[in-house]
């Protein structure tokens, strides 16, 4: 990573910081929102964007997340920062065991497959014989932690905070994995898999363990969902939620790790900013800017901001060097003719 | 002389400085010398929508009071947002009439999941959460949630004289029961099961539903299969409907008790049929619009001239038009009774303070009571039977 680029980290890190004392504790809670999508969507774009297996079930992994957070603080006082390891734990193996026979699908078919996940996920919570420890339809009520060591804090402040820094670790963490060699099997095997396969990649390992990871990242965001907002029901995690995800990731930009950002800041805010332009039919506006998002921005907001980074370094070092450059191309010219 | 003047004139001024500090005003978020922010939501898309009206209604009603001076010079500011009967929805519109609107209260929320899912919320913001629209019994619990109130006769004791008029009409009967899978189905079944206390083994079967089931056919089906010859409905409107002509077209004429949540003529029974609901017994506690014998009551009178100015789209059978139109004046009510004091607490205080409060629009006899250890308002009914074009009330006015 170049200088330039860990100065800008740092900076935004340093807002970010001090975002929660600028503003209503409301909208402190709505960041605390985007954050946790940051999190679900880079797990999520580990598997589509980075691996090409394409989930539409990955509110489902959130949902796992959120109820075993939910469960281990209301039936067995668990507090709730011992409860995001084994939520990730929990859906890393869950994924693992859907991605194995997931190997055998492609494409459409792996789509199908992980929409029958997502869309059986909110009965299977609701089931009946599950009711002791789901809470059923209506769900578990969880109490919001407080600051630790008595710190100045709101509980929506610390809860930022505390999302912020478990962000960072796992966007570093991701970061490091996907730039070394293990990422770049990932890309091979999005890529061009039987080619990936013959220098010598396992795909069915690397193919079943990021789909083991990826839930894993969207699972702890989902238990980071679920202290925040204080309350897991069936209902909140229907088909709507993975559809939204890979919304996401798409309008963020695939591939990309700034890109969850991008992604979790739109599917958070824009559904609201769609529902005061219209009270009738705010879902509609919601397409319509989806849809403008997508025409401008093809590649996403991370390529989009890519292409104009790229533009300005090349109208830059244009401006340095033109007349050089002009010259030597006559000069080429003359001499090929 | 001199060393009296001074002194006397401190306690002057004092006494008369005193009443004009008590009349100082006292404003908690929400309200100002110009306006009161009421925070409601109601379910006006999904599966219960057909109980959004009430919403609509309360709002023409605030609208009505604000055209006639507002309380005490104050207008309502009524902002009711749709939570489409979903708990996760109802969850994310409190916080944001709490936090972002900052409303004063939050008044009638709808349903027993909705309620369910914001009360500890509620109760740790320490904003009322009043006259909530759900008879569920928990609501009557001011030792540990002291900022939650309901309003309608609770869902238990509405069973139990259900229970009570089984033993004493039909002491042998075989009873089935349909409930909706959630906390107001269940506390309707306890209540029925500790009307019937040792006989509760008359219940011969008993079938749940989801909300977001899209029939109870088949439901009906098991329930008709039980060989029961009465039968407990505890459906919200939409599925009260579908199972009340269900139980007529199968063949299956069981007595048929209707849960009040289900009782309008407008958004129920006539759906299902009103021939289909002749005999249908259930508990009013509200004066019935559809009844011929109050057509000119005051009340009845009122309300439809409010109607057809204030909600002309409103339908005039419908009795959840009318439930909020009392609802609205119970509200008023403890508004004008906090006065200049308008804290949470003292609204609070105040809707704890109802003595025999009966506004237009209660049956005769029933009056609303409150205090501080009594947060249940209106705790009597009063049995009713449909005779295919009305509810006619009989026995007398039971409950606790």
């Amino acid at each position: 990573m170049s200088k330039r680029t860990l100065i800008l980290i740092a900076v935004l890190l340093l807002a970010a910081c001090v975002l929660p004392f600028l503003v209503s504790n409301y909208r402190t809670f709505q960041f605390t929102l985007v954050l946790v999508y940051a999190i679900a969507l880079l797990g999520l774009n580990l598997l589509t964007g980075y691996n090409g297996q394409i989930s539409l079930g990955h509110g489902a992994f959130y949902a796992i997340g959120a109820y075993t957070t939910a469960i281990l603080m209301d039936k067995f006082g668990v507090p709730y920062w011992a409860t995001l390891p084994v939520a990730g734990v929990v859906c890393l193996i869950f994924g693992f065991l859907f991605g194995l026979p997931a190997l055998r699908l492609e494409g459409l078919y792996l789509a199908l497959a992980t929409f029958a996940l997502g869309v059986s996920i909110p009965h299977l919570l609701k089931y009946h014989h599950l009711e002791y420890w789901t809470g059923g339809v209506q769900g578990i009520v969880i109490t919001k932690p407080s600051a630790p060591f008595g710190l100045p804090l709101s509980q929506d402040q610390w809860l930022y905070y505390f999302t912020l820094a478990v962000m960072v670790l796992m966007f570093f963490l991701a970061w490091n994995l996907l730039r070394g060699r293990i990422g770049r099997a990932l890309i091979a095997i999005r890529d061009q898999h039987v080619a990936a396969e013959a220098m010598g990649v396992n795909n069915a390992i690397y193919k079943s363990l990021t789909f083991g990871v990826s839930a894993l990242y969207t699972g702890v965001a989902g238990a980071l969902g679920a202290i925040a907002i204080q309350f897991v029901a069936p209902d909140s995690f229907n088909i709507f939620l993975s559809i939204t995800f890979l919304v996401g990731i798409v309008i963020g930009g695939l591939a990309s790790i700034p890109g969850a950002i991008y992604g979790a800041i739109f599917i958070q805010f824009v559904p609201n900013i769609a529902d005061e332009l219209s009270k009738a039919a705010p879902w509609a506006i919601f397409g319509v800017l989806m849809i403008g998002f997508v025409y401008v921005m093809p590649f996403g907001i991370n390529g989009a901001i890519r292409m104009l980074m790229a533009r300005f370094a090349r109208k830059a070092q244009n401006g340095s060097s033109s007349s050089s450059a002009t010259q030597s191309s006559i000069k080429t010219k003359e001499t090929s003719r | 002389m001199k060393h009296v003047l001074a002194p006397i004139a401190a306690l002057l001024a004092l006494a008369l400085a005193s009443p004009l500090a008590l009349a100082q005003k006292k404003y908690d978020p929400g309200a100002t010398d110009k306006e009161i922010k009421i925070g409601n939501i109601n379910p006006y898309s999904g599966p219960a929508s057909a109980y959004g009206t009430i919403g609509k209604t309360i709002g023409a009603y605030f609208k009505q009071v604000n055209d006639e001076g507002g309380v005490n010079g104050r207008k309502i500011n009524f902002i009711s947002v749709d939570d489409g009967y979903s708990p996760p929805k109802t969850v994310e519109m409190a916080r944001r009439l709490v936090e972002q609107d900052e409303v004063l209260l939050l008044f009638q929320p709808l349903g027993t999941p909705p309620n369910s899912a914001i009360h500890k919320y509620m109760n740790a913001k320490k904003v009322p959460q009043l006259f909530v629209a759900t008879g569920a019994t928990k609501w009557n619990d001011p030792k540990n949630f002291p900022w939650t109130m309901g309003w309608q006769p609770n869902y238990q004791t509405e069973a139990t004289i259900y229970a009570q008029h089984i033993l004493k009409t039909k002491p042998n009967a075989k009873i089935a029961v349909l409930y909706q899978n959630d906390d107001y189905g269940k506390d309707y079944l306890k209540g029925l099961k500790d009307g019937l206390g040792a006989k509760a083994n008359m219940i011969v079967k008993e079938v749940s539903y989801e909300v977001a089931d899209p029939t109870v056919d088949s439901q009906m089906v098991q329930l008709q299969a039980s060989g029961a010859d009465v039968f407990f409905n505890i459906t919200t409107p939409k599925f009260a409907a579908q199972a009340i002509r269900k139980a007529f077209d199968s063949g299956w004429k069981p007595v048929h008790y209707l849960n009040n949540v289900s009782a309008s003529v407008g958004s129920v029974l006539t759906p299902a049929g009103l021939d289909k609901s002749a005999g249908l017994i259930s508990t009013q506690y509200l004066i019935d619009p559809t009844d011929k014998a109050f057509a000119n009551d005051p009340a009845v009178v009122q309300w439809t001239a409010f109607m057809k100015k204030y909600y002309p789209e409103g339908n005039l059978i419908d009795a959840s038009n009318f439930y909020g139109w009392v609802v609205g004046q119970t509200l008023v009510q403890v508004l004008k009774q906090a006065g200049d004091n308008l804290t949470r607490e003292n609204v609070m205080k105040q809707a704890a303070s109802l003595k025999d409060f009966s506004p237009p629009g209660m049956l005769p006899g029933i009056k609303m009571n409150t205090n501080a250890n009594d947060f249940a308002p209106i705790q009597s009914v009063r049995l009713t039977r449909f005779d295919g074009k009305q509810w006619n009330g009989f026995g007398e006015i039971m409950g606790k």
